[in-house]
């Protein structure tokens, strides 16, 4: 065991985004924290809005405005997709029974991570932006013939092209909107190539973009990686999951859909006899 | 927009489906009964042990001895007790700083499905196991496949493990297997053949707990995706101890760190934060 404050020895966290200073009566209180070197409580708190600190926190270096306006856009559109959504009906879930509001944002958070609107789609759409990039011809051919993995992973296979609704019939006009709307703040980019593609993409894969799509092109005009589009994308859509399955919490189960009618099942053995 | 299948599509696909759950899988009646796969769950599967209603639950196989084997592979394989085991360690952080028995076991549960080690291995090694079959009974050779793995994914699943060098748990599983009649099938005897020779290459590889296991229930007949549901919650017996003992000791006590043992290797000193321009 090492002396208290002796950290020669000690296994330490490596890390580039975050720096501590103790305060002198005790080294497991911080009296200044620093993110990228800007101190986080005497200097940014004030001048930084929530969105430039998260990029911050992601790239390590300040945001352009029109990078800040780009993914702040994009945050006020994916903030709440709406009671209809598998990940907010998740949350919805744990309020009208309940349970934990850490349970809630759970759920959003499981349900929200798939293949289907969730963000393990916007991480695979992001492969396909970094291999396609705005060459319409490969995204044609990755389209028609996506990649496949001979291995099997713990996420399921995709079954759309992703970024598209499989169950859509026309681009939604809340999509076209949001995407007009970055396309002309990125001036140029990809989302302003996907914006002038759209349809030819929506041809090739017989379903309308989605904002899963707009998302993964938002993220990779930015620079994001793959990975910090899913996790980034994840979040983003919790303060709509919070607030409904608040909401609902309050309202209670009685006014909560259970699909009483809703289930049918094929092979009901029926009542069977009891055993003494 | 959409194709026009012979089945149903889009929109008119979810306009079917609204509010029309058609399943085979289970329902309740209230106050009166409840089915799984075709059963009576308090009729006819009230007795069951709990994996053997697991196991029926996710493979809608009734066996004893399935289930016993699996709860061994449980028990030997997954339910160590350490804090310092990541997702154990995400169990006893959720201890000392209070939350539910509850939100900790859970969200260690889903740390649990890792790349080096944890569900990831495991559903990786069966699925090696499988294709490596296939391939052998269409006349490859064992020493090629490992080889193109290799080459290909730079990881075998189910072989080295990190922080050690060999798997202390593989005898005891396989000692308990055999009392149970199992541990000769094909399977096993391929995770060990892989084994064999991935310790004798360069990279020094071991046979882990996730091929063995693998093994024993491939010959078993699970599937991938079985495999892969019953192990899903297996890690729980070690997890549940860590957050017992972390909730019982005085909170905020578990492994605490000091300032200093953040290690700042960000490239920007301090600086001043400026609005940021085009």
């Amino acid at each position: 065991m090492n002396e208290p404050g002796d950290n020669t020895q000690r296994e330490q966290i490596t890390t580039k985004i975050w720096r501590e200073e103790s305060e002198p009566d005790n080294p497991f209180a911080a009296s200044a924290c620093y993110c990228s070197g800007y101190d986080v409580y005497g200097d940014l708190l004030g001048k930084i809005s929530l969105i430039e600190y998260i990029w911050l926190l992601f790239k390590l270096e300040p945001p352009s405005k029109t990078q800040a306006q780009l993914l702040e856009s994009l945050a006020v559109a994916l903030a709440n997709p709406g009671p209809r959504d598998h990940s907010v009906r998740a949350a919805m879930n744990a309020g009208v029974g309940g349970s934990t509001r850490a349970s809630a944002l759970m759920a959003a958070i499981a349900v929200g991570a798939g293949n289907l609107g969730g963000s393990r789609e916007v991480y695979t759409a992001m492969q396909y932006w970094q291999q396609c990039g705005i060459n319409l011809e490969a995204w044609l051919e990755i389209i028609a013939n996506p990649p496949t993995d001979e291995r099997t992973d713990v996420w399921p296979e995709m079954e759309h092209t992703p970024g598209f609704d499989p169950h859509g019939a026309s681009c939604p006009t809340p999509v076209k909107q949001l995407l007009a709307h970055l396309s002309a703040l990125s001036n140029g980019g990809c989302l302003s190539w996907l914006d002038n593609n759209r349809q030819a993409l929506e041809k090739q894969a017989e379903i309308p973009l989605t904002y899963s799509g707009v998302a993964a092109a938002t993220f990779f005009d930015l620079g994001f990686e793959p990975e910090q589009a899913e996790i980034i994308y994840l979040f983003l859509r919790l303060p709509g999951a919070a607030a409904h399955a608040l909401e609902q919490e309050k309202t209670g189960f009685r006014q909560y859909p259970f699909f009483a009618n809703g289930l049918t099942l094929t092979n009901d053995p029926g009542p069977v006899a009891r055993h003494e | 927009m959409n194709k026009q299948h012979q089945t149903p599509s889009g929109p008119t696909l979810l306009k079917q489906c609204e509010d029309n759950w058609q399943t085979d899988m289970g329902a309740i009646f209230f106050g009166e009964r409840a089915v799984l796969r075709g059963k009576d769950v308090l009729e006819e599967l009230g007795q069951h042990h709990w994996m053997e209603y697991m196991v029926f639950a996710v493979t809608g196989r009734e066996s004893k001895s399935l289930a016993r084997l699996i709860e061994a592979i449980w028990v030997i394989s997954t339910s160590y007790p350490d804090p310092r085991l990541w997702n154990n360690r995400v169990a006893a952080l959720g201890g000392t700083t209070r939350t539910t028995g509850a939100l900790a076991v859970t969200a260690a549960s889903a740390v649990s499905e890792a790349t080096t080690y944890g569900l990831k291995t495991s559903k990786g090694a069966i699925d090696l196991l499988y294709r490596f079959k296939d391939k052998i009974d269409s006349g490859h050779h064992l020493e090629e496949l490992i080889n193109l793995e290799l080459k290909q994914n730079r990881v075998v699943w189910g072989y080295g493990r990190p922080l050690a060098s060999g798997d202390e748990r593989i005898v005891p599983l396989m000692c308990l297997a055999r009392s149970l009649g199992c541990g000769n099938g094909p399977f096993v005897k391929l995770a060990f053949q892989i084994g064999e020779y991935l310790s004798r290459s360069r990279y020094k590889y071991q046979i882990n707990i996730s091929a063995v296991a693998a093994g024993l229930l491939a010959d078993e007949g699970l599937s991938t995706n079985e495999f892969y549901y019953v192990a899903a919650l297996s890690f729980v017996g070690g997890i549940f101890p860590c957050y017992v003992d972390a909730a019982t000791h005085k909170e905020g006590t578990f492994f605490p760190l000091s300032t200093g043992r953040i290690k700042y290797k960000g490239s920007s000193s301090t600086r001043k934060w400026h609005t940021p321009g085009d």
